[in-house]
């Protein structure tokens, strides 16, 4: 069906990336992490549940995470960084020398990187609701001896949130100097300066929003059909059977390209054509691009359970910061953390004007918030890809507010 | 005809000095058009004043939080429409007045968000500006006024004079003057003698 193995968005254009910002260290002092394990805790052991928003109690809670760098003396070098929603907690380094990718944001993650680890203790951890580790749909239901499935309880942006607090304090982390994340990881960021103002002292938020629009919404609206209507979902259960694999491929589809932009599609694929010269007057595959899509789909439900996609992408249209406040000014009257919010002018996922809400309503409330719009091209994986325009923003946000804080 | 020994640079570090001392300690300041923010950095490090920049310009906005700045990237309108009233002790357009559409709005809006006001602008009544355009019938340029016409960002040309005569029609308050010319103050004159002018207003 496809044969141009194209590698992730992750990698395929990082040396592509602009030059426009000179970075600060040299190529020798800037490291990889090297080699890391995954980690797992037990959290929320009955009869101390999570209290999820819906209401539902959920416990016990596995947490699947890693570490990166040392936890200093004082504690209170620890930034937790937030994946986004096909993410997990395996940010950076790898597993094995013979790994073939590391983690997800390894060019940010390491010694001398945007998020140092030889200054910082870097937390990465698996959201609830997902399927590379933590307490999922497809993890077993204690009660039942089966898979969750669609059984599992609702979860929301804070229930992740509130669980990361948990994982942290099963750590001994009372504080943390710094959240950072992008797309629905920015949103946990900023759910973490809102639900815990007291406990954050800086937050980054990539890409992002705080509050899913109607556009957001559809789009995912349309992948949780397309894994619904797959007659393999058989209502989320289908552990130990087949998977919905063409829904959650097709889902996957729509989401991938509501993370590049039109600009990015044409440059790499135009109108070229997938082995053929010419156009073939048949249905079947005749362009680059649908061959790329239809990899990046199947390549996806390899790593990825269909109801965890359902329930993550829930979660993301639950999310609204300002639910149970009159505004998102005073959602936001009580945030302590000093704000670097970046957004990218290509990304129409989370174009800038939602970044722009954020930080005006910052600014209404007098808060200390810097904002900076990258011109990309990359959509909304420009967060991931303009590591040279971000780097340095992120490691002079982190550095001055560390010098200010920590006298 | 830039018989100026000053540089644009060292007339806008000249500039900054004269702002720096117009301004109280520990101030709240915001400047629009901040640039590199090496004026908010000024008035950090010597009056302990606490800054808030707003920058057009991406690349500048990458050296404002170099400098550790806190900075909001888009325009100057849009940079203020978001501050509660009186929320910043003064509020700073350095050398940007002669470029905004409608002068007369971001001043109203400076003055909403800030109790003071500081404004500094080329002056177009300067001596050399008239006997560039009155002798040699050309458009002036000067170290106040350092472009030709078709590469200039000025949409305004106003003298000292024109500004105190805008300041009284449309009811801002001139509290305070400072004007220079090739790095010196300017004590009489200023309409003839002033290549730019400093004014707080309230």
């Amino acid at each position: 069906m496809y044969s141009i193995c194209y590698r992730s968005p992750l990698s395929c254009n990082s040396k592509e990336s602009n030059k426009k910002m000179n970075s600060v260290k040299t190529e020798e002092d800037i490291g990889s992490i090297g080699l890391v394990k995954e980690q797992f805790a037990t959290i929320c052991e009955p009869p101390d549940e999570l209290i999820l928003d819906s209401g539902r109690k959920l416990g016990p809670i596995t947490i699947a995470y890693e570490t990166y760098g040392e936890l200093n003396e004082a504690r209170d070098n620890v930034i937790l960084l937030l994946h986004p929603l096909s993410m997990d907690h395996h940010a950076a380094g790898r597993y094995a020398p013979d790994d073939r990718k590391p983690g997800w944001w390894d060019n940010f993650v390491g010694p001398g990187k945007a998020f140092d680890t030889s200054r910082f203790f870097v937390i990465c951890s698996n959201c609830i609701g997902g399927c590379r580790g933590s307490t999922g749909p497809s993890s077993i239901n204690p009660a039942t001896g089966k898979p969750w499935g669609a059984t599992f309880p609702v979860i929301t942006i804070r229930d992740m949130v509130n669980a990361q607090k948990r994982l942290l304090e099963k750590l001994g982390i009372d504080k943390l100097f710094c959240v950072a994340g992008g797309s629905m990881g920015g949103m946990q960021a900023l759910q973490w300066t809102v639900s815990y103002p007291d406990k954050v002292v800086a937050a980054i938020a990539l890409a992002t929003t705080w509050v899913h629009s109607a556009q957001n919404i559809a789009l995912n609206e349309v992948g949780r059909q397309a894994i619904v209507a797959d007659p393999n979902w058989n209502q989320g259960d289908y552990y130990g059977g087949e998977s919905p694999r063409r829904g959650l491929a097709l889902a996957r589809m729509v989401g991938h390209i509501s993370y590049l932009s039109d600009k990015s599609m044409h440059e790499k694929f135009g109108r070229k054509l997938q082995d053929r010269d010419e156009i073939s007057f048949d249905l079947l595959t005749d362009f680059q691009v649908e061959s790329y899509l239809q990899y990046q789909g199947l390549s996806f439900t390899q790593r990825f359970d269909a109801n965890s996609y359902l329930y993550i992408s829930k979660a993301l249209d639950y999310f609204d910061l300002s639910r149970g406040h009159n505004s998102l000014a005073s959602a936001l009257r009580d945030v302590q953390a000093r704000f670097l919010v970046l957004s990218f002018s290509s990304d129409w996922l989370y174009p800038p004007y939602q970044s722009r809400e954020v930080v005006s309503a910052q600014k209404r409330g007098g808060k200390q918030v810097s904002y900076c719009e990258i011109q990309s091209d990359y959509g909304h994986d420009a967060f991931l890809l303009e590591g040279e325009q971000e780097t340095p923003l992120i490691r002079d946000f982190l550095r001055h507010v560390r010098e200010e804080t920590h006298a | 005809m830039n018989s100026s020994a000053e540089t644009p640079v060292e007339a806008r570090r000249r500039d900054h000095e004269l702002i720096c001392e117009l301004v109280d300690e520990n101030a709240k300041v915001l400047d629009l058009g901040c640039g590199d923010g090496s004026l908010l950095q000024r008035l950090k490090d010597e009056k302990k004043a606490q800054g808030t920049g707003v920058e057009v310009s991406q690349d500048q906005v990458y050296k404002c939080i170099r400098r550790g700045l806190t900075v909001f990237h888009g325009d100057v309108d849009e940079g203020l429409a978001d501050f509660p009233d009186k929320s910043f002790d003064y509020v700073l357009l350095t050398d940007t007045l002669q470029e905004v559409h409608n002068p007369r709005l971001v001043i109203g809006e400076m003055l909403r968000v800030g109790k003071k006001a500081i404004v500094s602008f080329p002056n177009f009544g300067h001596w050399s500006v008239r006997v560039q355009l009155f002798i040699r019938g050309r458009t002036p340029i000067s170290a106040a006024l350092p472009y030709d016409w078709w590469e200039t960002p000025n949409i305004h040309f106003f003298t000292v004079k024109d500004f105190y005569r805008f300041c009284g029609q449309v009811g801002f308050r001139v509290t305070r003057s400072v004007f220079v010319a090739q790095g010196t103050r300017i004590t009489v004159w200023p309409n003839l003698l002033a290549e730019r002018a400093i004014c707080v207003l309230e």
